[in-house]
């Protein structure tokens, strides 16, 4: 009996060797492209990557420093390099009944700008009706949301895209009824919408935060790159900037892992890297959401804090104030829900408006922390929410 | 002797894979050369071992229980929004925490027994209920902050000479799991396997069938209370800090031997298990395998270790087949 158990435990055993020596084997393949000898390989990589495009990278990294044109005060309402569309077929008369095809409100950006967006549409009396279907991250419910909603009478019809590709039909058809449709946040794959708005994009924001972390740790210094998921259009352009300019600047890039945008995870990958690597200087994210998280598992092993790349959120903000952190915030601006509601109503009045509206994207430096750290909100809300001057603020962002 | 060994059958195969693994990690990190590093382990194996410990009351009675993940999420969404940041809420919404774990396993327990629904169903069916429920509330973002206090125990812990710092987290699984064992030695731990393995024969000597079964589930909602206090503690608030956490807690079980459909397995082998499987992903990262192969390897897993089983229970089940007329509580105990 003894021995048949033994037998049993030992093929278990072998069994879970084999798993290991499996894994062992594959380890080859990230190791050679994403460890610490893979930046060479990563240099080249994004050239040839189905993700990277060379001219839309070097727009971008352009449109950071040009001029926007607009009010100054109001970023929502400027535009970089914009070449302006005639509106003037679908001027008519208020009151107006805008519609809001939503792709969801199911994480906290959306959830700010959303309120933001309501915000606005409340501070225009002309608006008598703002209709809104959430698609609740599903792309055929926003099908039939966005085919429900032109066959209402909505004088003019917003839409942020869940997906691109799928929903582009879905747009062209609500473009062919004849009311001017507005796009923003994510794009779509046609030039039908009157106006399709968006901040300068992924490839400026990976390459700013890459920018920063090159110049702020050592030479040849570690940098963990930490992403939230792959095959994102946007998130995949942040990374690949990024990667492009840690390759130029002899950035040690000793990996890049998905956190699927849990904190928990996120803490848990760093604290492993802490362990393999003994000293991380650096930590590039493409989404701040567990940037927190992330700077507490460098404390929790008594590591020195890491120059760090997150977003505008409210928590990280606070903790780079009161810790006096080395860190940086490129931003996607949740501004940028004001701007389709002024655009509806800039078309309706027969104005002219940006085909393509380029918003800037600011980025947060020490230097300029305080003018978008607000005391008092939520851990999770969003500095660039340009709500500050709203009414009802802050009570309603929180 | 052959009593001592029966006692740790399905236990060992998992701890000679533990002990490779514990081996395999000294040598695959310089972490791992000093107490801290498998302290750290631990730390981080905790609320799954506790998981574990739940799960496994309702696997070796021979149900399901798939809601753990989003119970988990929703402990830590809800506690979060009422503490809001405030240290002095800490206390009692640890105690609402307990008793709505407490209160799912109930209503799992109630409709598995009492509407004879089976137990896949039902949990899954609290799954998608908690997960909408958290997603209505919060709008897919959840709200509030948890205090300093409330984090403590997920987070940090206190400096042992030699061993440096212990996390309260591992004194806490310490405490849970001596808890465990003494309540699986007892009466109604070796009852709650036998119900696992012959319903009937259980009624036909006077058991509770029904109470136990529902016992089972409401320890395993309180195993994600406290589960959801040592993740929301680790890593703040998130509303995915559950996702995936059910077919986690699965596997670790299945690797620990205990059977699925019930009757077989100890809590031990249970908890080692979990903390294979930990020890595992440790060792893969740190031998930098990319993330993606954790679901292949959990699968792989889930997949070898059944199959294992039912090779094994089949010679197993031979043997004690006569022995099990003559008397269900010696094979219970048999089993442990």
């Amino acid at each position: 009996m003894s021995k048949k158990k033994l037998l049993r435990s030992s093929s278990f055993a072998l069994a879970a060797a084999g798993v290991l020596a499996l894994s062992a084997c594959s380890s080859d393949l990230p190791a050679d492209t994403g460890g610490t000898t893979g930046t060479t390989t990563a240099a080249g990589a994004p050239a040839g990557s189905e993700f990277f495009d060379q001219a839309e990278y070097d727009r971008q990294l352009a449109l950071r420093s040009a001029t926007p044109q607009g009010p100054a005060d109001k970023p929502w309402e400027q535009a970089l390099e914009p070449a302006m569309t005639d509106t003037a077929k679908y001027k008519k008369d208020g009151p107006y009944n805008i519609c809001f095809s939503n792709a969801s409100v199911d994480n906290p950006w959306r959830q700010v700008g959303w309120k933001t967006m309501q915000a606005e549409a409340e501070l225009h009396p002309e608006i008598a009706k703002f209709t809104t279907l959430d698609a609740e991250a599903k792309d055929d419910k926003q099908i039939s949301d966005i085919q429900s909603l032109t066959s209402q009478d909505c004088h003019a019809l917003i839409v942020s895209p869940n997906t691109t590709a799928t929903l582009t039909p879905a747009v062209e058809q609500a473009c062919a009824t004849g009311i001017p449709v507005i796009t923003f946040d994510r794009g779509v794959n046609t030039e039908c919408p009157v106006t399709a708005i968006h901040p300068i994009g992924g490839y400026a924001f990976g390459a700013s935060a890459a920018e920063f972390l090159a110049k702020s740790i050592p030479a040849g210094g570690k940098v963990l790159g930490l992403r939230v998921l792959p095959g994102v259009d946007v998130l995949e352009h942040r990374w690949a900037a990024a990667e492009k300019i840690f390759a130029a600047n002899g950035v040690q890039v000793v990996g890049a892992e998905f956190t699927g945008n849990d904190s928990a995870k996120a803490k848990s990958i760093v604290s492993d890297y802490l362990q393999r690597e003994g000293k991380i200087d650096g930590i590039w994210m493409d989404d701040g959401t567990a940037a927190v998280p992330v700077l507490e598992a460098f404390e929790d092993a008594g590591a020195e804090a890491p120059a760090i790349s997150g977003e505008d959120q409210q928590q990280f903000l606070e903790k780079w104030k009161s810790e006096n952190l080395k860190a940086f915030a490129p931003t996607y601006p949740t501004y940028q829900w004001r701007t389709p509601v002024i655009a509806a109503l800039k078309v309706l009045k027969g104005e002219q408006v940006p085909k393509e509206w380029i918003l800037p994207q600011p980025v947060i430096e020490t230097s300029t922390l305080d003018q978008y750290l607000t005391a008092g909100m939520p851990p999770l809300h969003y500095g660039l929410c340009g709500c500050k001057e709203m009414p009802g603020f802050p009570d309603k962002w929180k | 002797m052959t009593r001592r060994l029966k006692l740790t059958e399905g236990t060992l195969p998992v701890l000679v894979v533990l002990a490779i693994l514990l081996v395999a990690l000294a040598f695959a990190g310089p972490a791992f050369n000093e107490p801290a590093g498998y302290l750290a382990l631990l730390k981080r194996a905790a609320p799954l071992m506790i998981l574990a410990i739940g799960q496994y009351f309702v696997i070796v009675s021979g149900g399901f229980d798939l809601s753990v993940g989003s119970l988990v999420t929703a402990e830590v969404v809800i506690a979060a929004r009422l503490i809001d940041g405030e240290e002095g809420a800490t206390a009692w919404v640890l105690l609402f925490m307990l008793g709505f774990g407490a209160l799912v396993g109930l209503v799992n327990g109630l409709i598995t027994t009492r509407l004879l629904v089976p137990s896949f169903i039902v949990t899954l069916g609290m799954l998608l209920v908690l997960d909408g429920a958290v997603f209505l509330w919060t709008g897919g973002a959840p709200r509030g902050a948890l205090s300093d206090a409330f984090r403590t125990v997920g987070r940090s812990g206190f400096e042992v000479p030699l061993l440096g710092q212990v996390p309260w987290s591992v004194v806490l699984l310490a405490v849970i799991v001596v808890a465990a064992v003494f309540f699986m030695r007892g009466g109604t731990g070796r009852t709650l396997v036998a119900v696992g393995d012959n319903e009937t024969a259980v009624r036909l000597g006077g058991g509770r069938v029904e109470r136990l079964r529902t016992l089972a589930f409401v320890l395993s909602g309180l195993s994600a209370a406290v589960a959801a206090v040592l993740l929301g503690g680790f890593a703040g608030v998130s509303a995915q800090v559950g996702d995936g956490l059910e077919f986690r807690v699965i596997t670790a079980v299945v690797l620990g031997g205990v059977l699925l459909g019930g009757g077989r397995g100890s809590v031990v082998a249970a908890m080692a298990g979990a903390l294979t499987l930990e020890a595992l992903f440790s060792l893969l990262n740190l031998l930098g395998v990319s993330g993606g192969l954790e679901s292949a390897v959990q699968g792989v897993i889930i997949i070898a270790a059944v199959a294992y089983a039912s090779a094994g229970s089949n010679l197993f089940r031979h043997k004690v087949v006569n022995q099990e007329k003559k008397n269900v509580k010696e094979e219970t105990a048999a089993q442990q």
